[in-house]
C-alpha cells in the first residue's frame, strides 16, 4: 500500500516534470496561437478579478485591525502601515492570490482537458498531427506568466489600500502619517520578490492543472477526482514552493546582513 | 503494389495482459482491410498504434516505408498528417462548430483563405451526405449518425493517403449504418482508395472489405478475401462470425 503511494507520488512529480520540459521545448509558438494565448488571459485574468479584488481588500482590513490591536499593546502602531505593506506585498499579496485564482484557473484547466482526454479529443488533435503541448499547453502557461503577476498587482495594491481605509477610518490613524511612515519603510524590492514569486506561482498552478487534465483516467467519475485533486495539489504548491522562493530571493536580492 | 502500412509481429499488453500477440500484416495501395473481432480484442488498439497514438511492446510498424514504433510525438506529425482517423465516438471537439471542426486541419496545416476554407469545408461535406445547414451548430446538437459523417470529413479534409476507421457504424441504426457503409465504399473510388476498417460487423465488412482479418486472442486467425474467410475451417473463426464465440 504505501509503496504503492509512493510509486504513484513519484510518477506524478516525474510526469509534472516531463510536461515542463516539454512546454519548455514547445514555448517558441506559431503566430496564429497568439490569439490562443489572448483568450487565455481573458479567461484567467479577467474573470478572476473580483475573486482576487475581494480577498485583497479584506485580507488587508482584517490584518490591519488585529496588528493595530496586538501593537498598541506596546505602543507600536505606528508601524501597522509597513507591517501591513510588507506582509501584503512580499507574501499575503502573491501567496492569497496564487491559491484562490490558482484553485479556480487549474481545476477549470484539469476539467477542461480531462473532458477533451475522456472524449478523445486530445487524441484527435494528435491524429491530425497538431502538436497538442503546443495548443493546448503552452498557451495557458504563457498567460499564466503574464496574469498572475497582474492579478498579484492589483491584489497588492487593493490590500495595502484596505489597510489603510481601515487604520483612518476605524482606527482614527493619520493618513499621512500612515502614507510616510509606509513609503519610508517599504522599498520597490518588497514588492519586486513578491510580483517574482507570482510568476512561479502561475506556472506551478498552470501546469498542475495541465498535467492532471492530460492524466485523468476512468472517465467521468476520474475527471471528478483530477479535479478535486488539482486544487488540493495548487495549494499545497504554492505554499511549500513560496518557502522555498523565498530563501532563493532573499539570497539573490538581499544582502546577507539584511536576511 | 505500392505497401503503404506494414505491421510485423506487432505486441501490445496493458497491466500485465497482452492484447495483441503477433499481429502481422500489410496493406497495399487502393486496398481496403476489415478487421474484425469481438469486443475487446485489441482492434482499437491496433488501429491506435498504426496512427502511432499507441507505442507497441515489441515488433514493427512501417507507415509509407518509414518505421514508426520508436519516433517521438513531434516526428510522427507530419506522418500522420498522411494519415485520416475516424474516431469510434467522432471526437468533436465540443466548442467548435461544424464549419470549425472540418475546417480544422487546414486552418492548423495549410495558410488558405477562410473562403476558400469554407468552399472546402462545404465541399467534404457534401461529400459525406451534409449541407451548410449545419456549418454553425455544435457536435452536442447533431444525431450520432451526422457526428460520424462530420468526423469522416474532418479526417478526409487533410486529403489523407489511408483512412482509419474505428468501428464506424457503432451505435447507428441499420439505416445509418447501411448509409456510412456506403459512404466508405464510395469514398474508395473518389477521394481515398486505401483504408483498414476496424469492425465487428460482418454486413460493414462485406461493403467495404478488399480484404477481412479476423483478430482473436490477440492475433489475426485468418487474413484473406472475404469468401475465404467466411469459408475458413478455423473453430474460433466460424465461432466469432457465428456470433458463438465467448
Amino acid at each position: 500500500m504505501a509503496t504503492a503511494t509512493l510509486r504513484k507520488t513519484a510518477m506524478w512529480y516525474g510526469g509534472l516534470g516531463l510536461l515542463t520540459a516539454q512546454v519548455a521545448r514547445s514555448v517558441a509558438l506559431p503566430p496564429k496561437y497568439y490569439k490562443l494565448v489572448v483568450r487565455e488571459i481573458e479567461i484567467m485574468g479577467v474573470r478572476s478579478l473580483a475573486v482576487a479584488a475581494t480577498a485583497a481588500i479584506f485580507t488587508g482590513m482584517v490584518f490591519a485591525i488585529q496588528s493595530a490591536i496586538n501593537m498598541a499593546r506596546f505602543g507600536a502602531e505606528l508601524y501597522v502601515g509597513p507591517l501591513v505593506a510588507l506582509a501584503i506585498l512580499r507574501e499575503l499579496g502573491p501567496v492569497l492570490t496564487a491559491i484562490l485564482v490558482g484553485g479556480k484557473v487549474a481545476s477549470g484547466i484539469t476539467a477542461e482537458l480531462g473532458s477533451m482526454k475522456v472524449t478523445e479529443q486530445i487524441d484527435a488533435l494528435r491524429s491530425l498531427g497538431v502538436n497538442y503541448v503546443k495548443r493546448l499547453i503552452v498557451p495557458r502557461v504563457l498567460a499564466s506568466l503574464i496574469v498572475f503577476p497582474l492579478l498579484t498587482t492589483l491584489a497588492d495594491f487593493l490590500g495595502v489600500i484596505g489597510g489603510m481605509v481601515t487604520m483612518v477610518a476605524e482606527r482614527g490613524a493619520d493618513f499621512y502619517g500612515y502614507v510616510n511612515t509606509t513609503t519610508y519603510w517599504v522599498i520597490p524590492r518588497d514588492f519586486l520578490t513578491g510580483i517574482g514569486k507570482s510568476v512561479f506561482f502561475g506556472a506551478i498552478v498552470t501546469l498542475i492543472g495541465c498535467y492532471n487534465g492530460l492524466s485523468v483516467e476512468g472517465g467521468t467519475e476520474g475527471l471528478g477526482r483530477a479535479t478535486t485533486a488539482t486544487v488540493v495539489q495548487v495549494t499545497m504548491g504554492v505554499i511549500i514552493s513560496d518557502f522555498f522562493l523565498t530563501k532563493l530571493f532573499l539570497i539573490l536580492f538581499w544582502p546577507a546582513s539584511a536576511r | 503494389m505500392t505497401v503503404l502500412v506494414e505491421a510485423a509481429d506487432v505486441r501490445k499488453g496493458f497491466e500485465g495482459r497482452e492484447v495483441l500477440s503477433g499481429v502481422s500484416f500489410r496493406l497495399d495501395k487502393g486496398e481496403t482491410l476489415a478487421v474484425m473481432g469481438g469486443s475487446g480484442s485489441g482492434k482499437t488498439v491496433l488501429l491506435r498504434i498504426i496512427d502511432g497514438l499507441l507505442r507497441p511492446d515489441g515488433g514493427a510498424v512501417q507507415l509509407f516505408g518509414r518505421h514508426i514504433e520508436y519516433l517521438s510525438e513531434e516526428a510522427m506529425l507530419p506522418i500522420r498528417r498522411r494519415l485520416g482517423y475516424v474516431f469510434q465516438g467522432a471526437a468533436l471537439f465540443d466548442s467548435l462548430t461544424v464549419e470549425e471542426n472540418v475546417g480544422f486541419p487546414l486552418v492548423e496545416h495549410a495558410s488558405l483563405p477562410d473562403r476558400e476554407i469554407r468552399e472546402r469545408v462545404l465541399h467534404f461535406l457534401a461529400l459525406v451526405g451534409l449541407d451548410e445547414k449545419v456549418l454553425p451548430q455544435l457536435p452536442a446538437e447533431l444525431s450520432g449518425g451526422m457526428r460520424k459523417r462530420v468526423g469522416i470529413a474532418r479526417a478526409l479534409i487533410g486529403q489523407p493517403d489511408v483512412l482509419l476507421f474505428d468501428e464506424p457504424t457503432a451505435g447507428l441504426d441499420p439505416t445509418n449504418s447501411k448509409m456510412v457503409g456506403e459512404l466508405i465504399s464510395e469514398l474508395g473510388s473518389e477521394v481515398c482508395d486505401t483504408a483498414i476498417v476496424v469492425t465487428h460487423d460482418l454486413e460493414l465488412a462485406k461493403t467495404v472489405a478488399d480484404r477481412v482479418a479476423v483478430l482473436i486472442e490477440g492475433r489475426f486467425a485468418t487474413v484473406g478475401r472475404l469468401d475465404d474467410v467466411l469459408g475458413s475451417r478455423d473453430p474460433a473463426v466460424q465461432a466469432f462470425l457465428s456470433g458463438e464465440a465467448r
